[in-house]
């Protein structure tokens, strides 16, 4: 579908919010773009779209929404079974792709596939070609430094895990993305790869993308909004950065401590054994202090593995949605252009020629995916964050509830 | 200098006067010397040792001196509550002669065996037949100094790296500030999370504060260890004097006999020599005879008196070893306790802060 003919988000002046709860719609098969507001319940709580494979507490206080939520929610993908594959050519990972679906577009009412890395990544740079003025979510990093990093050793392949699981689900919930022919294709073809080579081929098609000018055009005002936006996320990834390093740096000074805490507890156990009457509270303290050692190391581990990996992820979409402003920047330099070009020949035209036209419109809808999928990023990311951090503070009383009980 | 003044709760000529750090020291050096068998308690340490980073090595520092106060304060309350050091006449007058203290104790000539007993103390000599619950005693004194100090060094380093821990929270606190000033919704959840995370990073230093009266219980023992290897050794020197002496009658008496019967049975310089150039004249023999029974009667007189003074020490030393014992497992026991009662309050302050921290997350 070209961007013109596609349900445009905002066309419908939705000002009331669904309620899921209370009257599950009929025809669920409506492309969710129209009911865009974000799904939350008629008290206002808004909706925990995290992956619910997620062992926090937390997501078990709001799973009761989750489950109100299950009446209209009409896709569910799941990222799992990481299994490790040896070929002659090179070693990679695959991951089990889950679908489980009621809507048209979909033959089967369940999928179940085999993933690998390269193709979550050839179906990001597909959204990003087919849907330039929608938010991509990011993917984890691509590049792992070889020698630093184990690529298959279980944390690592666990963390990944989490991270595509986590991609899939948020454009899962996007109403437009989620609709998107790449992403149907990629959750459902036994053979991704002669789809891929059918696809390289058709690059061509017209209708399939739009085309966009890199470079060449500047913008003449860019609208106050997005400026603000292009701002806030320069400041936003600035300070992502800043609490990553200060994670990091708390993390190492925890195992420092550690590495003396290891060293003081026998001390004690030593003593005891030269005392009488003291050999018993003395061999107490040595035993606790172990504990804490364990309890520390597990407080570390959980920032490491759960903490930083959702900073660099939004790090990586802060980048990426950086790009999709440049990108209407110079789709709306290319409409100031034209029109300029059209005012400066002075004719007497009742009618702005077609072609300009069309850039306006481009530049209109750009702005208008742009705002309503900023308005989700927010709320989303608000929460992501609300959990997050509510789950660094859970770790670390549950740190010091460990401690006191010993 | 610290200074230190004392009140006394009897009616004593002075209430209260100042003394010097090394008016202490002579006190006890006094003591040690008057009262070898007893194990005198130490005195605070002259230098700050085990020190983690943020204290400083200062002798001025208020901390310091606040600390080294407490430590004379503790020393005295030790001797006084001593049965029997107590009653020692210079220990009085320290707490209520304001002049001519010093003079008075260097009357008592306490100094010449204060010299005598430094040499002997770090002198190296075998004892034949030592008493073996000294023996072992000071090999518990060793053992006890050596795992101490070890304990205390790793718990400077354990205090040193959990301020840092502590300390870098902070830096939440300011980024967070930050941060919160783009946000909308975000914001004020954001601001006084990071308030929490600033009183965290600031609750460090009561905490190790605290920590470091644990610390100086700890190194009271450290040098009470010291005090009890000086009693140990008191008893080897004793028994060593005990050894040489007899050893000494033993060849005196030999001598006697050999003289006597004329018999050679041991080699001698003298013997070789008298063979060599001629023997003695009876009368010359007589002579000799004469002094060595004399000697010989004053060694068995000393014998006796030193064999009596080594039984009374051990005795007199034995008990006020079971003393000191029970006083240590008492103290180091309610010392330990006090530290796990630090731990905890430690952790239920992180619990408080990191709870109202999450409060604050939920309201973002």
């Amino acid at each position: 579908k070209s961007l013109r003919e596609m349900p445009h988000p905002l066309a419908t002046s939705s000002s009331e919010e669904m309620g899921p709860a209370l009257t599950p719609s009929p025809d669920l098969l409506l492309p969710r773009s129209i009911a865009d507001k974000d799904l939350s319940l008629p008290n206002g709580t808004p909706v925990d779209t995290s992956s619910p494979a997620s062992s926090s507490s937390l997501l078990n206080r709001l799973q009761l929404d989750d489950d109100l939520d299950v009446e209209t929610r009409d896709l569910f993908v799941t990222v799992d079974d990481p299994k490790k594959h040896v070929c002659t050519m090179e070693t990679y990972i695959t991951y089990r792709v889950t679908t489980k679906t009621t809507r048209a577009e979909f033959d089967l009412p369940e999928y179940s596939v085999r993933r690998r890395y390269q193709d979550f990544d050839w179906l990001r740079n597909k959204l990003e070609e087919s849907q330039p003025t929608h938010l991509i979510p990011p993917l984890p990093e691509k590049f792992v430094v070889k020698g630093v990093v184990d690529r298959f050793s279980e944390e690592f392949v666990e963390t990944r895990r989490k991270a595509l699981d986590k991609f899939l689900k948020r454009i899962t919930d996007h109403p437009v993305l989620s609709f998107n022919e790449h992403f149907n294709v990629f959750l459902t073809a036994k053979d991704l790869n002669a789809y891929k080579k059918q696809g390289m081929a058709l690059l061509s098609k017209v209708g399939e993308s739009v085309k966009y000018v890199t470079g060449g055009y500047k913008v003449r005002s860019r609208p106050l909004e997005f400026a603000a936006i292009g701002d806030y996320l320069d400041t936003f990834s600035l300070k992502l950065g800043t609490i990553d390093r200060i994670a990091q740096r708390i993390i190492k000074e925890q195992l420092e401590y550690l590495v003396e805490l290891r060293e003081y507890g026998p001390v004690y156990s030593t003593w005891g054994g030269l005392e009488v009457e003291l050999s018993e509270p003395l061999e107490g303290v040595s035993a606790c202090i172990g504990n804490c050692c364990t309890a520390l190391e597990e407080l570390s581990e959980d920032m490491t593995e759960e903490f930083l990996p959702v900073l660099r992820e939004y790090i990586l979409y802060a980048e990426s949605m950086k790009n999709v402003l440049k990108k209407r920047d110079q789709v709306q330099a290319e409409y100031e252009a034209k029109l300029e070009a059209v005012a400066l020949k002075k004719e007497d035209r009742p009618k702005v020629p077609t072609d300009v036209e069309k850039c306006q419109d481009r530049v209109e809808c750009f702005n208008a995916d742009l705002k309503a999928d900023m308005e989700r990023w927010q709320n989303n990311k608000r929460q992501d964050f609300r959990h997050l951090l509510m789950g660094m503070a859970d770790k670390n009383i549950q740190y010091y509830e460990k401690v006191c009980v010993t | 200098r610290a200074v230190e003044s004392q009140s006394e709760g009897q009616c004593a000529p002075v209430d209260s006067l100042w003394r010097r750090y090394s008016e202490f020291e002579l006190l006890r050096n006094y003591l040690s010397v008057t009262y070898p068998h007893i194990v005198v308690p130490p005195l605070p340490e002259k230098r700050a040792d085990f020190v983690w980073h943020k204290l400083s090595a200062d002798n001025m520092d208020p901390d310091f001196v606040e600390r080294r106060r407490i430590g004379l304060e503790n020393f005295l309350l030790r001797v006084a509550s001593h049965p029997v050091l107590c009653q020692d006449k210079i220990f009085y007058s320290f707490l209520t002669q304001e002049g001519g203290w010093k003079e008075m104790v260097n009357e008592t000539g306490f100094q010449l065996k204060a010299d005598s007993r430094l040499k002997a103390l770090n002198a190296t000599f075998r004892v034949k037949n030592p008493d073996k619950r000294f023996t072992e005693l000071k090999h518990y004194s060793d053992e006890l100094q050596s795992v101490i100090s070890h304990l205390l060094r790793v718990r400077a380093r354990v205090a040193d790296r959990l301020y840092g821990v502590y300390k870098v929270h902070g830096n939440y606190g300011r980024v967070f500030s930050e941060w919160s000033a783009i946000e909308k919704e975000m914001g004020d959840g954001l601001q006084s999370a990071g308030h929490h995370m600033d009183v965290y990073a600031a609750s460090i230093d009561d905490i190790l504060e605290e920590e470091e009266h644990y610390a100086d219980q700890l190194k009271e023992y450290l040098f009470y260890a010291e005090a009890l290897r000086a009693v140990c050794r008191k008893h080897e020197l004793m028994q060593y004097d005990l050894e040489m002496a007899a050893q000494d009658l033993t060849s005196k008496k030999q001598q006697c006999e050999e003289l006597a019967t004329g018999t050679v049975r041991t080699f001698s310089l003298k013997g070789m020599t008298s063979k060599l150039f001629g023997q003695e004249t009876p009368e010359q023999r007589e002579a000799k005879i004469k002094v060595l029974e004399e000697q010989i009667q004053e060694g068995e007189e000393q014998l006796k008196s030193k064999n009596l003074e080594g039984r009374d020490f051990v005795k007199s030393a034995w008990a006020d070893i079971e003393r000191f014992k029970e006083q240590k497992n008492h103290d180091l026991k309610e010392a330990l306790i006090s530290y796990a009662v630090m731990q905890i309050s430690m952790c239920k302050k992180g619990i408080q802060v990191w709870t109202n921290a999450k409060e604050c997350f939920s309201k973002m």
